[in-house]
Order: structure tokens, then C-alpha cells, then sequence
């Protein structure tokens, strides 16, 4: 008899005392947990999401896109989030969103698709892993709740694998007749790939019934659909949203704080959507890599290095901004131009990933990251 | 698959109603080189760029305008507030993005907004009408290979519509970059491509100002508040995506070097009055223009080599070098092997590619040859999945279709995800099967051709059609269920679905 409770303390009593390995890497028992993982293509400025204003270097550095920070609300000594993530700064105060900032992959290049590559698929270069950590993440859940979704047309690298998952997003075309739905059933049955791609096609059409008719087009709609694929009573435990447009190289003010809005706005929906559910998931929200501290030449920003991992949701130790900072000091930037990573993407993923669904954590790390040796585990993101 | 199905939808973009390839199916495809029509007329009809971008100066002339008068008024408001009144009140509407929150209200008083919205709606005008002659000379194109390899070049090149003063000039940046160079060499068509406007607004070249050019120093001896300099998207994406390829041995002090040396290619007419004079981009709307007042002075070194040329010549030195350099051979090898031969090329493919890129100096034409040459493009199972712009455009030719609306072309692509010319990203869309082949993907194919079957109005008689589309190509299953129909719109649908329809 091993109940999920037993499991998460054999879990953490591994972790802190040598010489006893848990048998149980992945859960067994049934896990009502949920998690979101939305990923920011185009390298999102994490200095301007969640700045450190506290920093003695900070407005001179900044310039024009520090006078954002006016009076937007501080969470801390150091760091103030961005005024217009008003929702976010409502789950910040009510303890359920913690920012983990200075924070990169093991990628030091500055290309988004590389850097995405390696971002989605948890490897330490691009190209060298050909899943993504999600689906690897999926295969951590008891075998009958691995349903992962993607809220997009296609499926993103994070979520391919070995685990079949299915992928949704909101069309404005009038449904197919039922006839022909299974007369492509029976044209498809002999055709590999057609035919496993057609089974999820149509078991998420029946999940998801009158919601093509929900236009999500805008992000509130896809945060509503995904917490409605999400909350189902056989749904997906895991989802994965995209987000694009952080690709800021100019005019970065104005548009940032709209794509923050849309982010902000897409965050409040999963939570109202989710209800009690809200209690029990976990929402991560990340990006390739960060942008230049200075300001260029057309009041944006370009392709840096570390950013801000944030952490959302009713299982989160929030309230916190987790940093081990490394300042914006000219002599204190990688490259002379970055903010300097100082913790890992994955660490933060795999430690948060462990405690949230109650599996050892030196194992998820092994499973989800496999090339991180020497990654450490990172105590205290998620409440068990 | 037999040849002639292979050079009709491998390599073409699917049969037209009763067009067979006559002869050597390889044949078929080279002697397209002699009959292609680089503007044909859907094409020949559009405004080109010039027209745009006039368009374009002229709003942006008046924006400028509207906002340094909305600026004066806000700073008489805001002294007047001095005196009293509430000052918080005041500050809202002088935020930076007041203007995003007023356009949500609909504030149609406004006159800067409504500016706004007549250039982005004329924007759109050009884009919708310029992805319509897009496909009706897709559709119509009896050089559908050449056809194909515009559309593989234009992805390559990307520029995608996301910005106001962008989404009009996609479709001109297409049809005068690429259609007129695609059985040119690679080097004119890197120039032309890197000269558009579209593409040095979408990286934000035309804007990248040297710290050291006589524009920057002298903004920077007045210690201006508002920052000047350099902008190094354009240069970064020329090697990672446009040439050499990522990890290809650049390092970051080599993108810099290249954005350096790129300050001062710039776009005319987008900033005239006193501004342009100043910048030196003076001139008629939308040409290349180089404006020294914004070069970066000095030599520079890039990929270990010193280039001593000054102004203009300096970067289109570095283009010619690059556009010779046997990572792009290699690069580009890769990808058009790809496009023709599967979502993992094989190697020696993939060399003989680079070898005839190489020898001839990035001749295209000689490219294109290899590849035809080449057996592992003729392998008899299908090697690649249809993009949706590629299903799209083969289901239009099947069913002979003539008049194509072109918002509905548009409303198609993006309903079925790949929204063109709105990749996104300067990477252009992906060309693998993982990117397109997801249940929601085929689902939205499905209902897609059913809608498209329903307007064939029973005229089709998909058993027949079918067989001319796949010359010794069909299977008995899809063969069985084409018959099996229960009308013959059905019949049609069922076709555009099937196996040999979704993959080529």
C-alpha cells in the first residue's frame, strides 16, 4: 500500500539521507495534479518583467525602459514587477507566484532556435536530445493519466516523445460531418502514421465538444481552453501553451507591456478556469534566453543571455523572488553584456516538477534532464 | 510512387485537372526553367513596392506629426495641471501606452489613432490582395517546380508581417526579391533580399545608427536623452538563417563586427523632412539607400578577415564573401535536400548538393539540376508531408479551380496554420512532418476539404480525377473509399484527405 503522501516522504527522506534509494522514482498512485508549462519564444527581457530596481546600477544601465519601474509595486528590496501583470501581482501578494530570476539553460549562444531546442528538449545543446522534457515528464505520471495537450495546432518540441499526445486549438471552420469523420477512420486504419495521429484527433474532439465555438484567439480564450482541457474529468494532466512576440529589439516599452497584459490576462483565465483545481496546479512560464541589459540603438534590447522563470499557481511557495543576484555592474555582466546566469533552467524545472507531483527528485532530474550531472536540486518551490 | 507522380507533386505542386507531364518526367522539370514567368499576371497587376512604401512614408510623415502636436498639447494640459488641478489625472494619456489602451476604447476621435488604423488597414489591403496572386499563380502555374522553389526561397528568407510597417510590403518582398533571382545566383538574390525594405524594416536594420557615425557622435556630444545606435538583429540573422547557418564558427564579436558594418543601409522616404536629411535616408520611398551620416567608420574584421572597404561597400563585401562560403553551400544544400528528399537528408546527398554549389559559384539553376539528378528525390514511397500552404494550393489545382478570393486564401492558411508570410520568427516555417502532422492539424484538413468539395457543386468525379493526379500512384484503400462515397463531393473530400493527397 503506498499512498501518494508515503511516497513524497520517501521521496524527500532520499534526497536528504544517503544510502537509502527510494525504489519508486515515478508515482504510481493517482496524482490530481496539473501543470501548465508556457513557454515565451522570442527570449523574453526578464529585467523588465520582474527588475531589480534595489540594483545601484540598474537605472543607469536600463535607461529609458527603467522608468517603467516608476511606480510599479515592489515585492521586494531588490525587485518590482512590471505594472501592467496586475493579476500576477495579486497572486504574488496571496503567495502563489514565485519568480526565480538570473536564470538560463546550458545554452550560451544567442540563437532563439537553438536556444529553444535546447529549452524544449532538456538537452545541453541543441539537436542533441529528440524529445522534449515535458513528454519525458509525462512518463513520470502513473500510465493511465500520461495525457499531455498542446493548446496550438501542432505539437511543440517540449511535448514530442516517445508518449502520444494530442494537440488542440480553437478553429473557426464549420465541423465535419460525422459521416465523413468515419469514412477517414477507415481510410487512415492501414496508414501508420495517419492513423494514431487520427485517434487523437478525433478522442479530443469529443473531449473538448462545444468548445470550437470558443474564438481563442486572443490569450485570455487560450488560458479559458486550456484550464477547460485541463479541469475535464478525463483531461490532460499536463498542457503546454505558446506564446510568441518577446523578440523586443526595438520600441521595447509599448510592446512588452502589451504582450505582458495578454500573458497577465492568459494567467488570470487558467486560475479562474481551473477553480479548486487552482489549488493543486502547478504553472510554469519561461523562456529561451534573456536580452541585453543595455538598451540599443532603437530602444530595445538584444539577444542576452540570463532571464526570470516564474512559477505560478495554488501548489506554489510563493511571495518570493529566488535569486542568487549577480548585478548589473558593468564588470558583473557575462560577456560583458548579459545578465550572468547564476542557477539553472532545469534545476528549477526538475525541482519544482519532483515536489509537484511527489517523485524523488534526483531521479526526475535524471529523467527529464539527462545530461545534468551536476545540476542541483532546488528545496522549497512547491508546497507537497 | 511512379516518376511522373513524383515530378508532378514532389516536385510540382500537385496535377491541375487534365495536365499530365509528356515525356521524361526530368525533362519536365528542367525545361520549366525556360518557361518561367517571373511576374506573371496576378503578380504583374499588384501595386509593387514603390507604391507601398510611399503609402507607408506618408503616414508615417503624419504620425509624426499628430504625435509632437499630441505632445505640445499634453505639455499645455500638464501646466495647466500645475496650477491645482489633480496632476495624477493627467499623467495616463501621456504614457507610453496610452495609445495601445486608447485604440482598445475605440477612441475614434483620436486623429493619431485614426491614422493609425487607415495605415494598417491599407497594410492589410496589400497583404490580403498580394497572398491571392500568390495563389492564383501558384494554382495556375504550368512551372509549378519553379513555383515551388519561389515559395521554399521566400520561406527562407522570411519576413513576417508583425509590425505596421511591414504587412503590406511582405507580398512586394517576395515578388521583387525573390521571383526575379530564383534561377539566378544565390549572391543577387542575397543582395536584393538584404537591400529590401521589408526585410531592413522587419530586423530593424534601417534604424541601426554607428555609435561613431557623424549622426551618433554628434548625438552623443549633445548627451541626448533619447539613444541612438546600433542594432544587431539584421546582421545576426544573415549568418545564422540567411547564409552560413547556426553553429557554423561565428562568434559574437563577429555578428557585432557585421552589424558595424551594415549601419548605413537603410530604406528612403520613411523618415522625410529635417529627419532624413539629418540621417541621410532622404530620397524616394522604399529604395536602398545608404546613408553615410549613420555608417560606422573604420575597417572591420569579420570571420578572420579585415575588410578595409568604407560606406556601402564595406558590408556588401562581407554579403559576397558569404554568399560564396562553404558553410552556406552547406547550409543550403541541407535544406533544399529537405525540401525534396525527405526530413533527414542523406549525407551524400546532401555533399553533391554543396559540391554543385560550390563549382558553379552558387549558380541555382545548377543546384536544381543536381537535386533532379539525384536518386534519393526519386525514391517510390512518399517522403515528405505536405505543409498546409503546400496541401492548399495542390487541392486548388486538383480541383481546377479559377477564381480564387483571396480573403479566403488568407482565411484558409490561417485556419489551417500557417498564415503566410506570418512566420513569426525570421526562420520561415518549418519543413519537417513533426511541425504539421499533429491530430489537430489533419483534423482542420479534413473539415477544410470538405467545404472545399461542397463548392465543386457535384461537377468532379473524384474517381477519375484522382487517377490523373497520382499517374500509377493510388492504393486500393484510397481507391475503395473514393468509390465507396456516398455522393460526389464526398468522393472529393475523401481525396483530398487521403494518404497520397496529404504527403508528397
Amino acid at each position: 500500500m503506498i499512498s501518494r503522501r508515503n511516497l513524497v516522504l520517501t521521496g524527500a527522506a532520499g534526497a536528504l539521507s544517503l544510502g537509502f534509494a527510494p525504489r519508486l522514482a515515478f508515482a504510481q498512485a493517482a496524482t490530481d495534479r496539473r501543470f501548465v508549462f508556457i513557454i515565451q519564444r522570442g527570449a523574453a527581457d526578464g529585467l523588465a518583467t520582474v527588475a531589480p530596481v534595489g540594483d545601484p546600477a540598474f537605472a543607469a544601465q536600463r535607461g529609458v525602459l527603467a522608468e517603467e519601474f516608476g511606480d510599479a509595486p515592489k515585492l521586494d528590496a531588490m525587485f518590482a514587477l512590471h505594472p501592467r501583470l496586475t493579476n500576477v501581482a495579486q497572486l504574488y501578494a496571496a503567495k502563489q507566484a514565485l519568480f526565480v530570476h538570473a536564470v538560463a539553460s546550458p545554452y550560451r549562444d544567442r540563437s532563439h532556435f537553438d536556444a529553444q531546442n535546447v529549452l524544449e528538449t532538456g538537452g545541453n545543446s541543441a539537436y542533441q536530445l529528440k524529445d522534449g522534457w515535458l513528454n519525458r515528464m509525462l512518463g513520470m505520471l502513473p500510465a493511465d493519466e500520461r495525457k499531455g495537450i498542446a493548446v496550438a495546432a501542432t505539437i511543440p518540441m517540449a511535448l514530442r516523445g516517445r508518449i502520444e499526445v494530442a494537440s488542440y486549438a480553437p478553429s473557426a471552420l464549420p465541423d465535419a460531418s460525422d459521416d465523413l469523420l468515419g469514412r477517414v477512420a477507415t481510410l487512415y486504419a492501414e496508414d501508420p502514421q495517419l492513423h494514431a495521429i487520427w485517434q487523437q484527433a478525433t478522442a479530443t474532439r469529443t473531449l473538448t465538444g462545444d468548445l470550437v465555438a470558443n474564438n481563442g484567439r486572443n490569450a485570455a480564450a487560450t488560458g479559458a481552453l486550456a484550464a477547460r482541457l485541463l479541469a475535464a474529468e478525463n483531461g490532460a494532466r499536463i498542457a503546454m501553451i505558446e506564446t510568441g512576440g518577446w523578440d523586443t529589439h526595438a520600441g521595447q516599452r509599448g510592446r512588452l507591456g502589451a504582450q505582458l497584459n495578454g500573458l497577465d490576462q492568459m494567467v488570470a483565465s487558467i486560475k479562474e478556469g481551473l477553480g479548486p483545481l487552482w489549488d493543486k496546479t502547478l504553472v510554469l512560464v519561461a523562456t529561451e534566453f534573456g536580452r541585453t541589459v543595455k538598451v540599443n540603438g532603437t530602444q530595445g534590447t538584444d539577444h542576452g543571455t540570463a532571464s526570470v522563470a516564474w512559477l505560478l499557481g495554488g501548489a506554489v511557495q510563493g511571495g518570493r523572488v529566488v535569486a542568487d543576484w549577480p548585478g548589473l555592474g558593468d564588470a558583473a555582466l557575462y560577456e560583458g553584456r548579459d545578465l550572468k546566469p547564476t542557477a539553472g533552467l532545469d534545476s528549477v524545472i526538475g525541482s519544482a516538477a519532483a515536489a509537484h507531483f511527489g517523485v524523488d527528485p534526483a531521479r526526475t532530474m535524471a529523467a527529464m534532464f539527462p545530461g545534468q550531472k551536476s545540476a542541483r536540486a532546488m528545496g522549497g518551490l512547491v508546497r507537497a | 510512387m511512379s516518376d511522373v507522380s513524383i515530378a508532378l507533386n514532389r516536385f510540382g505542386m500537385g496535377g491541375r485537372a487534365g495536365q499530365v507531364p509528356q515525356g521524361d518526367p526530368r525533362r519536365w522539370l528542367t525545361a520549366q526553367f525556360d518557361r518561367f514567368d517571373p511576374r506573371p499576371a496576378p503578380i504583374a497587376a499588384l501595386p509593387g513596392t514603390k507604391l507601398i512604401a510611399s503609402q507607408l512614408a506618408t503616414y508615417l510623415a503624419e504620425a509624426r506629426m499628430l504625435g509632437q502636436r499630441a505632445r505640445r498639447e499634453a505639455g499645455a494640459r500638464r501646466g495647466r495641471a500645475m496650477q491645482g488641478e489633480d496632476a495624477m489625472r493627467m499623467r495616463a494619456p501621456a504614457d507610453a501606452t496610452g495609445g495601445a489602451m486608447a485604440e482598445e476604447a475605440g477612441n475614434d476621435r483620436d486623429p493619431a489613432m485614426q491614422a493609425r488604423r487607415f495605415a494598417r488597414q491599407q497594410g492589410r489591403d496589400h497583404y490580403t490582395t498580394a497572398v491571392g496572386a500568390r495563389a492564383q499563380a501558384a494554382v495556375a502555374s504550368d512551372t509549378p517546380f519553379v513555383e515551388r522553389l519561389v515559395h521554399f526561397w521566400a520561406n527562407h528568407f522570411a519576413v513576417s508581417a508583425d509590425k505596421v510597417t511591414m504587412i503590406g510590403l511582405t507580398g512586394a518582398f517576395e515578388f521583387d526579391a525573390i521571383r526575379p533571382h530564383v534561377l539566378g545566383s544565390f549572391r543577387d538574390m542575397l543582395h536584393a533580399v538584404e537591400r529590401h525594405p521589408a526585410m531592413l524594416l522587419y530586423l530593424d536594420q534601417a534604424q541601426s545608427v554607428g555609435p561613431n557615425s557623424p549622426l551618433g557622435a554628434a548625438v552623443a556630444r549633445r548627451q541626448a536623452r533619447r539613444q541612438i545606435g546600433l542594432n544587431e538583429n539584421l546582421a545576426r540573422e544573415i549568418l545564422e538563417l540567411h547564409t552560413l547557418g547556426v553553429r557554423t564558427g561565428y562568434s559574437q564579436a563577429d555578428v557585432t563586427e557585421f552589424a558595424r558594418a551594415m549601419t548605413g543601409w537603410s530604406v528612403a522616404g520613411l523618415g522625410r523632412g529635417p529627419a532624413a536629411r539629418i540621417t541621410g535616408t532622404d530620397g524616394e520611398p522604399g529604395r536602398f539607400v545608404f546613408a553615410p551620416r549613420i555608417h560606422e567608420p573604420g575597417a572591420r574584421t569579420i570571420l578572420g578577415k579585415r575588410y578595409e572597404q568604407q560606406g556601402e561597400r564595406q558590408a556588401a563585401a562581407v554579403l559576397d564573401d558569404l554568399a560564396v562560403h562553404p558553410a552556406t553551400a552547406k547550409h543550403i544544400a541541407t535544406k533544399l535536400a529537405r525540401h525534396f528528399a525527405g526530413d533527414e537528408p542523406s549525407a551524400p546527398l546532401v555533399t553533391r548538393l554543396e559540391a554543385a554549389f560550390l563549382k558553379s559559384g552558387g549558380d541555382l539553376p545548377t543546384v536544381y539540376r543536381a537535386l533532379i539528378d539525384a536518386p534519393e528525390a526519386w525514391v517510390a514511397q512518399p517522403v515528405k508531408f505536405r505543409t498546409p500552404w503546400e496541401w492548399s494550393i495542390s487541392a486548388m489545382r486538383a480541383l481546377g479551380t479559377q477564381e480564387i478570393p483571396a480573403q479566403a486564401v488568407v482565411g484558409l492558411m490561417n485556419q489551417l496554420g500557417q498564415p503566410i508570410w506570418r512566420s513569426g520568427s525570421p526562420a520561415g516555417y518549418d519543413d519537417i512532418a513533426a511541425s504539421w502532422a499533429g491530430p489537430d492539424a489533419v483534423m482542420r484538413r479534413v473539415e477544410a476539404a470538405e467545404r472545399l468539395a461542397a463548392r465543386t457543386r457535384e461537377t468532379i468525379d473524384a474517381r477519375a480525377r484522382a487517377a490523373t493526379l497520382f499517374p500509377d500512384a493510388l492504393s486500393a484503400t484510397t481507391q475503395q473509399a473514393i468509390a465507396r462515397a456516398e455522393s460526389p463531393a464526398q468522393g472529393v473530400a475523401l481525396m483530398l484527405v487521403s494518404p497520397e493527397f496529404l504527403r508528397r
